[in-house]
């Protein structure tokens, strides 16, 4: 879902800017007092496993593909906060060394890939777990339905942008992307869910950082 | 030189490898559109796109490697470690930061 240049307008472009700069800059100060031993290596394998993982486009019906984006699988295990500055990373590189996303996009598909779906990754992943008495079985129901629900949410702000650029009518827009990602979210709850089973049967104490 | 407890193994040495691994998957990946560039097609708006201001390992293939393969996988092997580089990075960072 990286928004190349030319598709959004600039002030739309530049509103993104400033909200994944403020949030950035916010990031920093909220995690830097929770900072944990243990987080150092987890942001690094985590920013490493969502670069790797997003490469591996899987087909989805039509012709189409989809891949990981990995912001909800990041704010479970390390927060919202310290899940958008992984995010912020692995995107800065994509649209700088890769070409992946425009350099003048960057700020707004922070918003989309980061900021959105790693709060509402991480609260309805709370809120979803703490249902089922069981802690596996909340774990895995709720980081999958989280997870998929974040990529739907990644497309509807990537369609309202398209829309207010002028690019595409929301009334187009809207249904197409969403759409199309409900079906690509499947596996983004497939994958997130099954990362923290392996993470729960390894080590069971990653999932317990951010509370503390 | 506490040498022998830095050699030990440790959990995110296998998260690492399985990054890793991941990336050397990277050439089965679909070559299909995405949601976004499909609905682009669909929708009649992928000629909005620009071209990047600049390219360094466009489309995640290293450029000048014959084998496209091989050159994505040095590209997702590259990409990988910086970011692992990165993360880990910016969290020492913080730590120190937070301490101070």
């Amino acid at each position: 879902m990286h928004i190349p240049d030319g598709f959004i307008s600039m002030p739309v472009a530049a509103v993104g800017i400033a909200l994944a700069a403020g949030s950035v800059a916010y990031a920093v100060k909220a995690t830097n007092k929770k900072m944990g031993e243990k987080q150092i290596p987890l942001m690094g394998v985590l920013a490493a496993f969502i670069f790797a993982a997003q490469m591996l486009n899987f087909p989805v019906a039509g012709g189409t593909s989809g891949h990981l984006i990995g912001a909800a699988l990041a704010a479970i295990l390390l927060g919202p906060w310290s899940g958008v500055l992984v995010m912020t990373c692995v995107l800065i590189v994509q649209s700088l060394v890769f070409q992946d996303g425009g350099l003048l996009a960057l700020g707004a598909n922070i918003f989309n890939m980061g900021i959105v779906p790693c709060f509402v990754g991480y609260y309805l992943y709370r809120g979803i777990a703490s249902l089922f008495p069981k802690r596996k079985l909340g774990v895995m129901v709720g980081s999958g339905l989280a997870a998929w629900f974040t990529v739907v949410m990644a497309s509807v702000a990537c369609a309202v942008e398209l829309a207010i650029s002028g690019t595409v009518p929301l009334r187009v827009a809207l249904p197409a992307m969403a759409g199309v990602h409900a079906l690509i979210g499947i596996g983004e709850g497939l994958i997130t869910a099954a990362v923290l089973a392996l993470v729960l049967a390894t080590r069971a104490d990653l999932l317990e950082l951010q509370k503390a | 030189m506490e040498v022998k407890s830095e050699m030990k193994f440790k959990w995110w040495h296998g998260a690492l490898i399985l990054a890793l691994l991941l990336a050397i998957l990277s050439p089965l990946a679909s070559s299909s559109p995405d949601g976004l560039e499909k609905v682009a097609e669909d929708k009649g708006f992928i000629s909005t796109a620009l071209e990047p201001f600049f390219e360094i390992v466009p489309d995640y293939v290293i450029p000048g490697v014959p084998n496209e393969a091989v050159a994505t996988i040095l590209a997702g092997i590259m990409g990988t470690l910086i970011l692992f580089g990165i993360g880990y990075g910016l969290a020492k960072l913080l730590r120190a930061r937070g301490e101070a």
